[in-house]
């Protein structure tokens, strides 16, 4: 789960890490207002679920209120694109409106786990500011890494090693092992996947200062934070995405025009794989969860038909435990209230597959049955010529 | 012989009184496992399906000598679930359950390097060796005795893997779900290993996908020490960047953990890798054909061609 860069820094705050004076505008006129209280000049950033903003003209350097709230306008009125984002873009609801910092030196500092070692990592370097993929490319000698002991957890000379390493000295660098302390605080208090900031500054007048900050929850840590549900920003997500969240499915919206219904992660994967290798273009990935059952099926199948872009529908479900017969009473139901004319594919495995087979077929519905999973992706998009 | 599991295995179930813990509790039993004993806290001393229910795993090993056991215990209670298993030190526990917090077992992951204790999971399907024994919430009647052993990371693909398998008429001798988080047990190379060294197991079938580095991994082992032959399928080649495709490891970032990356790997570490999710049972074939031709080993070639048919 992502959230926004303000939202980040005010958790940071909260940790004792210092971030710059600012305020939050859903208006160009909130923006102007929060320009004069920054004293004019000041800077605009663009708030959305997706990195890349500086280059794509999301964050700007005003001088005068009267240009933040022109400026405030612009980001408001278009989806902005960054290269993280798409070619459709992200629409901008949120504006943080910041005080400008006189910068002397930039780092990069992060948490994240490392999936080979399954233990936190702290990452550092000195090249602040900077995508920190490109710098770990060009010069890994310049990127510092700390595996964290989860049973000690971060040791203040283990910072300090850090701190070091980055050139600091003095009382910035003991600065910076406490925020180094409470960073990993904030990674293991709010169940974050990662805690990153890009970059972290000395200030003209010493200081250190978080200027840019990302965090993403851990979803599976989420039930253990109320308040997390009410920090999503829902216009930054699909709606149809939103609703499939409700039911516990896993949809990602893609560019193609089959609708896929499949039960299983790694089944689901290759369902897509398996329709491009036909010729075919998936609509979107849509898993149900391994165990299917009656409910989530005729779900995700009303998720699908909502999809403007889906002209047929591939169904996928390696029954397992669960019964086919129950399988197709779910489709054959979601796809009556709807009064789906689309052509559809079913492939089915399992128990009482025969059974589930018949009842599609007499079904009344545009469908055919797949004898297998490659035979079943050539009818679809053979059906959708 | 297989790995992990066999006809010998005594199994406890944690988790055993919850709804889908019983259920599949009775499916497992159906097929042939020995369940012995359930662990539920707070309801120990009663029985569900004539099996006996204790409060603590430590107590229910002290009545049972059960050595294996399922875990079906809910999110927020599961990584403890795992800790106790460790702590009474069972000789293999398998995790099903899906969508345990990365902090939860962060630390559950290094207690257990030092410990004799083998984890299988979390949010996996489990274990099953066909024929003897099954822990896990897999179909058991699409598995068919026989030489191969199946390693995965899925669930229902793993299933889509041995049907075809059995279609083509390669039983397997154990298949293994490892699971889909970031955090797990056993991964492919300890799985490797065991089927490496087991007399039943003559090739091995393997099922990654997108994220992290654990299949190229696993195909630097291979090359280095794998006497067998393997097949692999790898999830994803479409998968676009920065989502996470339904498993909470299947993640591509910052350019890394691509399946056309894993595929190239595992080639280059000969091993054959179906292109095709759809012909994953062939890929097994082809690979046991060109080993089966490699060998000059009389008795292994003897025993390659048996499997083969």
């Amino acid at each position: 789960m992502n959230i926004h860069e303000y939202q980040a820094k005010e958790i940071l705050n909260s940790y004792g890490i210092p971030i710059p004076r600012g305020m939050v505008a859903m208006t160009s006129d909130q923006v102007e207002r929060a320009a004069k209280m920054m004293g004019g000049r000041c800077v605009v950033k663009a708030q959305i679920y997706a990195g890349g903003r500086g280059k794509a003209g999301g964050v700007k350097l005003v001088h005068y209120p009267e240009q933040a709230q022109e400026y405030g306008k612009e980001l408001f009125s278009r989806p902005l694109v960054t290269s993280q984002t798409g070619p459709e873009g992200l629409r901008v609801r949120r504006i943080l409106v910041e005080e400008a910092v006189e910068i002397a030196r930039e780092f990069y500092l992060s948490i994240t786990l490392d999936r080979e070692t399954s233990l936190y990592v702290l990452i550092a370097s000195a090249e602040g500011g900077m995508d920190i993929e490109e710098v770990a490319n060009k010069s890994p000698e310049k990127i510092h890494k700390l595996l964290i002991d989860p049973l000690t957890g971060l040791r203040p000379y283990q910072a300090r090693k850090i701190s070091l390493e980055l050139g600091l000295t003095g009382t910035v660098c003991e600065d910076c092992v406490e925020l180094l302390m409470n960073l990993y605080r904030v990674c293991q208090e709010k169940d974050c996947s990662l805690v990153e900031i890009n970059p972290l500054v000395v200030t003209r007048a010493g200081w250190l200062m978080a200027m840019d900050a990302k965090i993403a929850f851990d979803d599976n840590a989420v039930y253990r934070h109320r308040e997390y549900p009410d920090m999503m920003d829902y216009s930054q997500l699909d709606p149809l995405e939103i609703t499939a969240g409700k039911y516990d499915l896993a949809y990602i919206k893609l560019t193609g025009s089959i609708g896929c219904l499949v039960n299983g992660a790694g089944l689901a994967m290759a369902t897509l794989d398996v329709l491009k290798e036909c010729g075919g273009e998936p609509a979107n990935f849509l898993d149900v969860g391994g165990g299917a059952t009656r409910e989530k099926v005729a779900e995700a199948f009303r998720i699908i038909l909502q999809d403007r872009d889906v002209k047929g529908v591939f169904v996928n479900i390696f029954g397992g435990i669960m019964r086919c017969d129950v399988i197709a009473h779910g489709i054959i139901e979601a796809a009556g209230a709807f009064n789906c004319t689309l052509p559809i594919v079913v492939r089915m495995d399992g128990s009482k597959v025969e059974e589930g087979k018949k009842l599609l077929r007499e079904s009344g519905l545009n469908v055919q049955v797949g004898d297998d999973l490659g035979d079943a992706a050539t009818r679809i998009v053979k059906m959708l010529g | 012989m297989s790995i992990l599991l066999n006809k010998n295995s005594k199994i406890l179930v944690q988790g055993i009184t919850g709804r889908s813990g019983l259920f599949h509790t009775q499916q497992c039993r159906e097929y042939g496992a020995n369940i012995v004993a359930g662990v539920t806290p707070g309801k120990g001393g009663i029985h569900i399906e004539g099996i006996p229910v204790f409060n603590t795993v430590a107590e229910a090993l002290r009545y049972t000598k059960a050595n294996v056991s399922m875990i079906f215990v809910p999110p927020p209670a599961a990584a403890d679930a795992i800790l106790e298993a460790v702590d009474a030190g069972i000789e293999l526990a398998i995790c099903i359950t899906e969508g345990i917090p990365i902090r939860d077992m962060v630390p559950v992951k290094a207690i257990l390097q030092g410990s004799k204790t083998r984890l299988v999971g979390p949010n996996c399907p489990g274990v099953i060796t066909p024929g003897e024994c099954k822990v896990g919430i897999m179909p058991g009647h699409i598995h068919k005795k026989g030489k191969i052993g199946v390693v995965s990371r899925s669930g229902t693909l793993t299933y889509e893997a041995v049907k075809q398998l059995t279609d083509v008429g390669l039983g397997q001798s154990t298949c293994v779900g490892i699971g889909g988080d970031p955090i797990i047990g056993m991964n492919f190379i300890d799985v490797l290993t065991l089927f490496n060294q087991d007399p039943d197991t003559e090739g091995v079938f393997m099922i990654g996908e997108i994220g992290g580095g654990a299949e190229e991994a696993a195909a630097e082992w291979i090359r280095k020490n794998m006497k067998k032959p393997v097949a692999a399928f790898i999830a994803g080649v479409t998968a676009p960047p920065g989502k996470r495709m339904g498993h909470a490891g299947a993640i591509i970032t910052g350019g890394k953990g691509k399946a056309a990356d894993k595929i190239r790997t595992l080639q280059e570490c000969g091993v054959i890798v179906s292109t095709s999710p759809t012909r994953m049972g062939e890929a097994m074939l082809d690979a046991m054909a060109s080993y089966c031709q490699s060998i000059t080993n009389a008795a292994v070639k003897v025993a390659v061609k048996k499997v083969l048919k």
